[in-house]
């Protein structure tokens, strides 16, 4: 079913006739031309893309749990683009064009909102390193600008710019086409897109193995629900990508940390736009359901326990309390943490491996949702024809050993 | 906040320590690095392992000696810590 005013009209004069099913549950086909390990946002959307600009039907997306269950469901939904290096600013701004038409390209409203993404500065190393940035980005035709701290204040009205306080706001970077989006809805938005093409999307398989051919090549993968023969396997597995990879005999340049985030309880719309510093650590936003949106930091050691410390998200909880002493009695409702694939760069890895028919897609580390359909797109690329897109060709794992590493860590010099 | 056994000082509050990542890593003699690909292997690749993983510690707001554990990467339980230069306890399925 097509969603329209008139489909809702139609939906609103009938309330006895549910909602239909927006995608199937389907058993997986003993075969396929392509099949893509996570259904996370990443996975869904190279499935979606490999159908709708490549022909490619005939795929299966695998999911250990349920789509959208894993850090698409659980990260702070912001979206910019302003990286220094040409290369990731490449990347994340054909992800950031490409959320720009997604709810009509999908017909799933993905509640973009290019509200603006603000990244504070609070000592002279910032001022210096987000001009940088700013000069930079502009070079590469990226939209970003250097504002006053009284700017800031103008542009978001709650933002303590007292100089009074330990990390005076002394200026900022504006992204004005940076925002945010409803991640779950990017998931299920691509899954429903997907599926309508033809894509089997199979949730509760675990893939245990590959099966390759005399020549090394991919020939399938064997999976908790069976063994599905495949020429073309990608693995889009975000924290868990070097544990699948692992059971295929690859080790990665990766390490997973847990990464925490937190919501307040619901109040009417306060914070306007998205707030980000990253010498103080502290990001928020507020969702469309006026629940504030916090972002804390990793912890220092590779973990899967989906936990993090709670001095972590103290300490950020402290900052966000200086930068708005208005919220200090807010009450928080939940704090939960996702497990990111960090890279040596904090670049992360996209194109082909060792084995031949085997594609990664993984170390987006704490930055991947708004790289969704961007990703998606020059995967399918690389996936559909053998070769990277232009975007991801810098992105191969071939740089660890060429030392063309993108180290947007440096860049940044602060704590990814 | 994890509670972690520097064998010099016993236990301490994690904020006292930085982890220094996957133990046990050598690296290439000269005469075998003469390529890309090793050296990359040593740099940047690691075990990563979704259990027990030998992890070497830095007690840096304490005594400031580097020393090893074994913790579990699924509960972030320690199971060992040792000194540097000793052999790693004999556990069940310990990563080194």
């Amino acid at each position: 079913m097509r969603f329209s005013f008139l489909a809702l009209l139609r939906q609103a004069f009938h309330p006895d006739v549910p909602w239909t099913r927006q995608w199937r549950d389907p058993e997986p086909k003993s075969a396929y031309d392509a099949v893509i390990v996570g259904g996370g946002g990443h996975g869904l959307a190279t499935a979606f893309y490999l159908a709708s600009q490549h022909g490619l039907t005939n795929i299966a997306v695998l999911e250990k749990g349920w789509i959208g269950g894993g850090n698409t469901g659980r990260n702070t939904t912001i979206i910019r683009s302003n990286y220094l290096f040409p290369e990731s600013a490449a990347l994340y701004d054909h992800s950031l064009k490409l959320f720009e038409g997604l709810s009509q390209a999908l017909n799933y409203n993905v509640m973009f909102s290019p509200r603006g993404v603000l990244m504070l500065a609070h000592n002279h190393h910032d001022i210096i390193s987000l001009k940088r940035h700013v000069y930079a980005n502009r070079l590469s035709g990226i939209d970003n600008q250097y504002i006053s701290a009284k700017a800031a204040k103008a542009f978001c009205p709650p933002l303590n710019i007292s100089p009074r306080i330990r990390y005076p706001v002394l200026g900022a970077a504006l992204q004005r086409r940076g925002g945010v989006a409803r991640h779950d809805a990017v998931a299920w938005g691509f899954a429903r897109a997907a599926d309508a093409l033809g894509v089997d999307i199979i949730q509760n398989c675990e893939v245990t193995g590959l099966m390759r051919d005399a020549g090394g090549a991919v020939r399938g993968i064997e999976t908790t629900r069976g063994a599905i023969s495949t020429p073309k396997v990608g693995v889009v597995a975000a924290g868990h990508s070097s544990v699948v990879l692992e059971r295929f005999g690859l080790r990665m340049p990766l390490e997973s940390f847990p990464l925490q985030a937190l919501v307040s309880e619901p109040v009417k719309p306060i914070v306007p736009c998205v707030v980000m510093s990253n010498t103080i650590h502290a990001y928020i936003s507020q969702s469309d359901k006026g629940e504030l949106v916090i972002g804390a930091g990793t912890d220092q050691y590779v973990s899967y326990s989906q936990q993090g410390g709670q001095h972590v998200t103290a300490q950020t909880l402290e900052a966000i309390c200086e930068l708005f002493p208005q919220f200090g009695r807010m009450r928080m409702l939940r704090n939960w943490g996702g497990i990111v694939d960090v890279t040596p760069d904090r670049s992360p890895i996209i194109g082909k491996t060792p084995i031949e028919g085997l594609f990664v897609n993984c170390g987006w580390g704490t930055g991947g949702f708004k790289a969704t359909p961007g990703s998606g797109h020059v995967f399918a690329h690389t996936m559909a024809t053998g070769a990277p897109h232009p975007i991801n060709a810098p992105f191969g794992l071939e740089r660890f050993a060429s030392g063309r590493l993108i180290d947007e860590a440096a860049a940044a010099a602060v704590a990814h | 906040m994890l509670l972690i056994d520097c064998p010099y000082c016993g236990a301490r509050p994690e904020i006292e320590f930085r982890c220094g990542g996957e133990a046990h890593i050598t690296r290439p003699a000269p005469e075998a690095a003469r390529d890309d690909e090793s050296f990359a292997q040593f740099l940047y690749f690691r075990r990563n392992t979704k259990g027990m993983l030998a992890e070497n510690w830095w007690h840096v707001h304490g005594c400031q000696r580097w020393f090893h554990a074994l913790r579990d990467t699924q509960t972030d339980a320690f199971a060992a810590t040792y000194k540097i230069g000793a052999t790693p306890p004999d556990l069940p399925g310990s990563a080194s």
